[in-house]
């Protein structure tokens, strides 16, 4: 296509792009996804906005640096195969990024556009180029060097796991993935709700890695059904890579936590996207009936978006979150925020739990809640939330979801202790290789970040891949 | 897909069933469990692992018909596949020279508790064994348990067969008899285990449990199986599945197990009908 010469003062009179989504009324009544995608021409129009940056800021706040300026500028050109073939240089899991990613705290934050206008929409353009090349079946597969003959255990699904496996089989290892699930993709099938990020596309990335030749284990729990001395000394892997996640979930340590009808927010999650209890009795598992009930999420995160959400879905009356602090401290995504609101969910900021109520036959019937003002900044320089006596109340709830983050799983650090891990059990790692303290084993992603997000999970496994390269191979190669 | 070796009924609506799955057969202990979803629709449910051949790379499973889940397994037969198992999980049993030993069963609790009663057997325990049914067409693993016990002995509810009563009848009388008892192990259902529980408090007999609440995933990760052992959370697929008697809240246990009483009905009444119009295969 050929671009007319367009001024800079032209980009900036086009008014940023809002991306199509089913109609709120209608999306709380189905599973399927809430954004629709740009058409080409809305791409091309939002593309249009980017000014092209001398120095393109923009890549700073990415955290794999995508080189955001040069796709876009494929975009608006129409050459969007071009565009998602740019972006893959340096992220993988494209379709997946431009969907979850945080973007309002990472490269649209720092678009110079964001402080007098709005920012280009850099997610929803990746999203849009990595969604053109797949429905359009051009996914390219990536060239894959010679064969080492070395062979990489990787430890996890999840995009840490992914990430790493996808440059280890691409610099010609042989790579093997253990998963515990009976599905592969981590979170992202078990935890992101299909009606954020359709299991198809996940289903669809794997299938790539494994059509260049990365070997998938589903049903294998490393640490229970194999450990990782057993793979290094008796399955002969030369190196482990562990991104294993953060899937241990914390609970607050309130009276009635163990009444019926209270849920870790993995639980409800896991029943609802990995064992589609939505469809109950199709598929076998259950989960709680919410049709007609009143359920109330506790905590700000996007695991809370996605729990509160996936409630209103299954038919609850009224779906709250109940957040200690207020709307500006919530960690979630600000779209997922929009979201929910739009779906009628129901926040109840500065508000903590204090006990949950149950019956006689012991289900939940309420939670005794207590309101909360902000004090003095703390530690992670958020202002403190502190109780206000004499304000507890009881919401009436059939239903309550804790979703206040999760540890780490115990189940390596028991097997090799020789890994060594902080206070709160993450493992310790070399932040530039990402290695651990035991010999030739890596890790990356939620396992040593704590609860992070998709895009630093992958970047993790990235650079673990490169620095495993070079020790296996003593060279220093570059696959992109 | 792993394949089913063979599947033989013990008894009335209990299975054994033997899979080949050779890492598991290679690795698992006395006390752990598999997760297994028959279809590709299934449930994930935890079962036992009875028992393994290393060499032939084969796990046993023996499962009691109880709800849609594993009614299904019990359709089973040889040269029939599985979708998925993963495993061994949970925390092997604590195994030790006690003394003397006395390793419970109540219903499909005895298949549970049979690996265990042979790694005590195998620690170089006096081994007594009391198995519960509620009536002789019931009573599973007769000749195992013999076989690994010093003392076997069997009781039905109706007196059809061995000890007329409760196990835990048969347990007090050992107990009443003088017979020093060192250590304690009963799996079966939950008013069973509670009631081994009181029978040994008063003596102070270290006594184990198994427990079984409702489990997705059985690695830690949902905290679904999440139980109270004196008086804090623990969850049972990680930290257990056997826990010490006198500490568990039993109370806890069976409410949380009644979570999905309507869905486990409309699931058998939606199965039964399928079994009855010959749409299952
Ligand atoms: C509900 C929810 C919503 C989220 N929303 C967002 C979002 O919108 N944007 C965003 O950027 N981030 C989001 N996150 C965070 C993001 O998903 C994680 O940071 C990211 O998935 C971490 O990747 P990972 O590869 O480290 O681990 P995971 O994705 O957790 O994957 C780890 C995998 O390892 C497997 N595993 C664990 N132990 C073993 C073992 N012993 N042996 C074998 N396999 C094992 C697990 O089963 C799992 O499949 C969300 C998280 C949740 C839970
Ligand atoms: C560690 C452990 C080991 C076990 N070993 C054996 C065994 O060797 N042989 C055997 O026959 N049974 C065993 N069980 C019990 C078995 O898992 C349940 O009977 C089975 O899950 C019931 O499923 P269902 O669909 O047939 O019945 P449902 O109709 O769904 O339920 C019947 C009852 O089973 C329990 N249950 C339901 N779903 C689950 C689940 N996902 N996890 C755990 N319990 C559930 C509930 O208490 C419920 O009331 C074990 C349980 C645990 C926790
Ligand atoms: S990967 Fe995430 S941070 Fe990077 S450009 Fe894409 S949306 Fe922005
Ligand atoms: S900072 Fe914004 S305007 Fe500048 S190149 Fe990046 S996306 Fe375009
Ligand atoms: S079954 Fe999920 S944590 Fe135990």
């Amino acid at each position: 296509m050929d671009l007319k010469p367009i001024t800079t003062k032209e980009r900036l009179a086009i008014p940023r792009q809002t991306m199509p989504a089913q109609d709120p009324a209608e999306r709380v009544h189905n599973f399927n996804e809430v954004n629709l995608g740009y058409t080409p021409e809305m791409a091309q129009k939002e593309a249009m906005r980017c000014i092209q940056c001398k120095d393109p800021i923009c890549i700073k706040g990415c955290p794999v640096n995508i080189k955001i300026d040069k796709f876009i500028k494929l975009i608006a050109e129409g050459n969007f195969l071009g565009a998602a073939k740019k972006i893959k240089e340096d992220n993988i899991l494209p379709a997946i990024c431009g969907r979850v990613c945080p973007q309002e705290d990472q490269c649209e934050k720092v678009c110079v556009l964001t402080k007098k206008y709005t920012p280009v929409a850099i997610g929803n353009l990746e999203r849009f180029a990595a969604d053109y090349e797949r429905e359009h079946g051009h996914i390219e597969l990536p060239e894959v060097q010679a064969a080492t003959g070395k062979k990489v255990a990787v430890i996890g699904s999840g995009p840490a796991g992914l990430s790493c496996a996808n440059d280890l089989a691409r610099f010609g290892h042989s790579v093997t993935v253990f998963e515990a699930l009976h599905e592969l993709g981590g979170v992202l099938m078990y935890g992101i709700p299909e009606f954020r990020l359709p299991k198809d596309i996940v289903k669809i990335e794997i299938e790539g890695l494994k059509k260049i030749g990365v070997e998938f284990v589903a049903n294998t729990v490393v640490g229970r059904s194999v450990t990782i001395d057993e793979l290094m000394n008796e399955e002969h892997f030369d190196a482990v890579f562990i991104g294993v996640g953060a899937g241990l979930p914390w609970f607050m340590g309130i009276p009635g936590e163990n009444l019926l009808g209270v849920y870790a927010a993995n639980e409800f999650l896991t029943r609802v996207n990995l064992m589609q209890s939505y469809t109950f009795p199709e598929n076998d598992t259950p989960v709680f009936n919410c049709k007609g009930k009143n359920i109330a999420v506790f905590g700000g995160g996007n695991t809370a978006m996605d729990a509160v959400r996936t409630a209103k879905r299954l038919g609850a009356e009224h779906a709250y979150i109940v957040y200690r602090r207020s709307e500006a401290e919530m960690p979630a995504r600000a779209e997922e925020i929009h979201n929910a609101k739009e779906e009628g969910i129901e926040f109840l900021l500065l508000m903590n739990p204090v006990e949950f109520i149950g019956n006689e036959q012991q289900w939940l019937t309420g939670v005794k809640c207590i309101r909360m003002e902000l004090g003095e900044p703390d530690d992670s320089g958020r202002r403190k939330p502190v109780p206000i006596k004499g304000s507890e109340f009881v919401l009436p709830v059939d239903m309550a979801v804790v979703s206040i983050g999760n540890g780490s799983n115990p189940l390596i650090k028991q097997t090799t202790p020789e890994i060594e891990v902080s206070r709160r059990d993450t493992i310790v790692v070399d932040i530039n290789t990402m290695a651990t303290s035991k010999e030739n084993v890596y890790a990356g992603g939620d396992i040593v970040t704590g609860g992070a997000t998709v895009i630093l999970a992958m970047g993790a496994g990235r650079t673990a891949a490169k620095a495993i390269h070079e020790q296996l191979t003593g060279q220093s190669s570059d696959p992109r | 897909m792993y394949n089913i070796v063979s599947a033989i009924f013990l008894a009335e609506n209990i299975k054994k069933i033997e899979i080949q799955a050779p890492r598991i057969a290679k690795k698992r202990k006395a006390g752990q469990f598999v997760m297994i979803r028959a279809g590709e629709h299934g449930e994930r449910i935890p079962l036992t692992i009875a028992g393994s051949d290393p060499e032939k790379g084969t796990i046993t499973i023996i499962v009691q018909g109880m709800g849609k889940s594993t009614r299904e397994l019990n359709l089973k037969e040889t040269g029939d596949t599985i979708h998925d198992i993963v495993g061994p999980l949970g925390t092997p049993s604590h195994i030790e020279k006690f003394g003397t030993a006395v390793s419970i069963g109540g219903g499909v609790g005895t298949a549970i508790a049979y690996p265990t009663a042979v790694a005590l057997k195998e620690a170089g325990n006096y081994v007594i064994t009391i198995n519960g049914a509620r009536t002789r067409d019931l009573v599973i693993l007769e000749d195992e348990m013999k076989a690994v016990s010093d003392e076997a002995y069997i009781t039905t509810d109706d007196g059809s067969y061995g000890f007329h009563g409760f196990v835990t009848q048969k347990l007090q009388e050992l107990i009443d008899s003088g017979k020093p008892i060192d250590y304690v192990l009963a799996i079966g259902p939950i008013p069973m285990m509670k009631a081994v529980a009181e029978v040994t408090r008063p003596y102070g007999i270290p006594t184990v449990v198994s427990l079984n609440p409702v489990m997705v995933d059985g690695t830690g990760m949902c905290g679904g199986c999440r139980v109270t052992v004196d008086n804090e959370t623990r969850f049972a697929c990680v930290d257990g599945p056997e826990f010490d008697a006198h500490k568990v809240d039993f109370k806890n246990l069976s409410d949380r197990n009644r979570m999905y009483l309507p869905e486990e009905k409309q699931s058998v009444e939606a199965f039964s009908h399928k079994c009855h119009l010959g749409q299952l295969h």
